[in-house]
C-alpha cells in the first residue's frame, strides 16, 4: 500500500483543539468534522488539501485531548499519511485503531518542505521526497499493530475475534 | 529488575509475573469510561463490533458532562444517543444532568475507582486517578468501544519518571503550582509515553485535591499516567468513598527510572502558564498586572471543594471587578451541595461570581463562558491552547483558585499577598 501527494507542513505541539475546535464536537458526523480540519492554525487548509496530499509536522504532533473526532477529520479531510518526528500518545493509538496511516521519521520531516511531492511505501516505511530525490527510513511498526491495521483498525479485529 | 508501580499493576492485570517497559500487552480492566463527547463515536464503533451487550455493566460509567446541560440541539442529540444506549445497556453508572459532576471528579467521590485499578476514558484526562494509586489513562472512542465488548485494552507498558517531592509547599502555592511547575520544566511532551511517579517526603504536605490536579494534568506534559502511592492521606479518602477492596502496589526499590527528578517544594512560587501552553510557565512576579478579562474556577483539574475554599478566603467582603467576569463551576453536585452548606456559595454570589452547576462547558470552549476575538482569560483549568476557550484570538492563562481569584477582584493578574487588607 503507498500513499502518494502534496505536503501540508507544521510545526511542534499540534494539539487537538486546533486539529478540530471543541465547537464542533457537538456532532459526529466526520464529515462535517473534517470541514472545520486545522482551521484555527491553517484556515485554508479545508479548500486546499486533495485526496491524498500527506500531513507532516514536527514533534508532539497531535497533543491535548483524547478525541478520536481529530485523526478522524484529517482521514475524511482526505490526508492519506501524518508523517512527525514524534506524536502524542493518545493521538498515535487513535489513529491506530481508526485506520489513518501515521509514521514516525525526524529524518523525513527535516527533509520534507510545505508543498512538496511525497510517496509513502507502508510496508516498507520507505518515504521518498519525489521533489527533491530524497528518500527516508521510518520505524516499522510492531507486529501488534501491524496486525491492527491488517485487519483495518481495532474495530473490524475484534469483530473478527469474537465472531 | 524491579518494576515501577505502574508496571505492578499493569502485570497484575495482564496476569503476568513481571513486564518491562516497551512489551506489549493486554490487561483486565476495572473500569472503562466514557463522555457525551466521546462515547457518541464509541456507540458508533461498539455497534460495529456486534456485541450484544457490555462486558459487565458495573464496570463501565457514562458521564455526560461537556455539553450538558445541553448547549445546543446537536448537543442534545449527542446526550440523547448516550443515554438511550445507557438505558439499553442497563450501565449502572450512568449520572444524568442534575446527578451529574465533571467525571474526574465524580468517580473518585462515588468510590468507583480504587487502589490498584486499570481504567481507561475516552477523555484525556483520565489520568486524574493515580492520585489514588490507581493505573489510569486516557484513550478514543474506538477503544472505549473495544473496552466495553472485551473488559480489556491494549498497552504498551511505560518507562518511568520519578519525582521526589522534598520539604513543603509555602504561601499560596498548591499542587497546580507543582504540576505547573513540573511541566514547564520538562515540556509538554517532557513525558511522552511515560508514567510519572510521584514520591518523597513532601508528599505528605499535599491534600488529595492537590493530588488530583498534579495527577490530572499529566497528560499537559505528555505523560500515559501519573501516580502517586497509596499513603494514609489517600487511604483516608479511599477509606471514606472506595467502594471496592484496595490493591496496594509499591515499586520495587531497584525499578528502573528513565530520570529522577528532584523537586523541593519550598522553592516552588504560584506559578501562570502563558498562551499557548501549558509548558509556557512564569511565577507570580513575572506574570502580575496582565490586564484580563474572565477568571474561571473550576474544572476536573481544580473544581474541588478545597479549590473552592481557597477562592472564598479570597473572595470574603470583596467584590469582583466591574470589567471582569467570574464564573466559578464546582466539579460535583456533591462540592456544589458542600459549598452551598459551608457558606461558599453565598461569598462567591455575594461578590459578584457566576456560580454555576457542574459542567465541562468554559474549560473546552463549550459553552458557558466563551471569549470574543482579544480576549484573555486566567482560569484554573488545564489547557491553554490556541482557541480552547473561544475565538483563535483569544487568550488563555492558566494558574491556582488563589491567583485566579484575587486577580477576579482586580482586574488584571494578582498575587493575593497584594491585596488591600480587608
Amino acid at each position: 500500500m503507498k500513499a502518494h501527494g502534496h505536503v501540508f507542513k507544521y510545526g511542534d505541539n499540534v494539539d487537538t483543539d486546533v486539529i478540530i475546535p471543541a465547537r464542533y464536537l457537538n456532532t459526529s458526523d466526520a464529515k462535517e468534522l473534517a470541514a472545520h480540519c486545522m482551521e484555527d492554525i491553517d484556515a485554508d487548509f479545508v479548500s486546499k488539501v486533495k485526496e491524498g496530499d500527506i500531513m507532516v509536522a514536527t514533534r508532539n504532533f497531535g497533543c491535548g485531548s483524547s478525541r478520536e473526532h481529530a485523526p478522524l477529520a484529517i482521514k475524511t479531510a482526505g490526508i492519506s499519511c501524518v508523517i512527525a518526528a514524534t506524536f502524542a500518545r493518545i493521538f498515535y493509538r487513535n489513529s491506530i485503531n481508526i485506520g489513518l496511516p501515521i509514521l514516525e521519521c525526524p529524518e523525513a520531516v527535516d527533509g520534507i518542505n510545505a508543498g512538496d511531492e511525497v510517496e509513502v511505501d507502508f510496508d516498507t516505511g520507505k518515504i521518498t521526497n519525489v521533489t527533491s530525490g530524497k528518500t527516508f527510513q521510518a520505524q516499522p511498526f510492531p507486529a501488534f499493530m501491524q496486525e491492527i491495521i491488517k485487519a483495518d483498525g481495532l474495530v473490524n479485529q475484534l469483530r473478527a475475534k469474537l465472531a | 529488575m524491579g518494576m515501577t508501580m505502574t508496571q505492578k499493576i499493569l502485570a497484575a492485570h495482564a496476569g503476568l509475573d513481571s513486564v518491562t517497559a516497551g512489551q506489549l500487552i493486554e490487561a483486565k480492566l476495572d473500569l472503562v469510561l466514557g463522555n457525551d463527547v466521546t462515547t457518541p463515536v464509541a456507540i458508533n464503533e461498539f455497534d460495529k463490533i456486534g456485541c450484544k451487550t457490555v462486558f459487565d455493566r458495573t464496570k463501565v460509567a457514562i458521564v455526560p458532562d461537556h455539553f450538558t446541560p445541553n448547549k445546543d440541539i446537536k448537543a442534545a442529540e449527542q446526550a440523547k444517543k448516550v443515554r438511550e444506549f445507557a438505558r439499553k445497556h442497563d450501565i449502572e453508572n450512568y449520572f444524568e444532568v442534575g446527578c451529574m459532576g465533571i467525571e474526574h471528579a465524580l468517580l473518585p467521590e462515588k468510590g468507583l475507582v480504587v487502589a490498584g485499578d486499570v481504567v481507561i476514558g475516552a477523555d484525556s484526562h483520565t489520568c486524574t486517578y493515580g492520585a489514588l494509586g490507581a493505573f489510569s489513562t486516557g484513550i478514543g472512542s474506538t477503544d472505549m468501544a473495544a473496552g466495553m465488548a472485551s473488559g480489556t485494552a491494549w498497552f504498551k507498558v511505560p518507562s518511568a519518571i520519578k519525582f521526589v517531592l522534598k520539604n513543603k509547599l509555602s504561601g499560596w502555592a498548591s499542587g497546580k503550582d507543582v504540576i505547573l511547575h513540573i511541566i514547564g520544566m520538562i515540556g509538554v511532551d517532557g513525558a511522552l509515553y511515560q508514567s510519572m511517579e510521584f514520591t518523597g517526603p513532601g508528599l505528605a504536605s499535599i491534600d488529595i485535591d492537590g493530588r488530583f490536579t498534579i495527577a490530572n494534568m499529566a497528560i499537559e506534559a505528555g505523560a500515559k499516567n501519573g501516580i502517586f502511592p497509596v499513603d494514609k492521606v489517600a487511604l483516608k479518602y479511599l477509606k471514606e468513598h472506595g467502594k471496592r477492596p484496595n490493591r496496594i502496589y509499591e515499586a520495587d526499590p531497584d525499578a528502573e527510572y528513565e530520570r529522577v527528578i528532584e523537586i523541593d517544594l519550598a522553592a516552588i512560587k504560584p506559578t501562570v502558564a502563558f498562551p499557548h501552553l501549558p509548558s509556557n510557565t512564569k511565577t507570580i512576579d513575572e506574570a502580575k498586572g496582565l490586564k484580563i478579562d474572565q477568571v474561571v474556577i473550576g474544572s476536573c483539574t481544580n473544581g474541588r471543594i478545597q479549590d473552592l475554599r481557597i477562592a472564598a478566603k479570597i473572595l470574603k467582603g470583596r467584590s469582583v471587578s466591574k470589567d471582569i467576569r467570574c464564573i466559578i463551576f464546582p466539579a460535583t453536585q456533591k462540592i456544589y451541595l458542600q459549598a452551598v452548606k459551608e457558606g461558599l456559595a453565598e461569598i462567591f454570589v455575594k461578590a459578584g461570581v457566576a456560580f454555576s452547576t457542574p459542567t465541562c462547558g468554559p474549560c473546552l470552549g463549550g459553552h458557558m463562558g466563551i471569549l470574543a476575538k482579544g480576549e484573555r482569560a486566567l482560569a484554573t483549568t488545564n489547557r491553554n491552547f490556541v482557541g480552547r476557550m473561544g475565538h483563535p484570538e483569544s487568550e488563555v492563562y492558566l494558574s491556582n483558585p488563589a491567583i485566579a481569584a484575587a486577580s477576579a477582584i482586580t482586574g488584571v493578574i494578582t498575587d493575593p499577598d497584594d491585596l488591600p487588607r480587608k
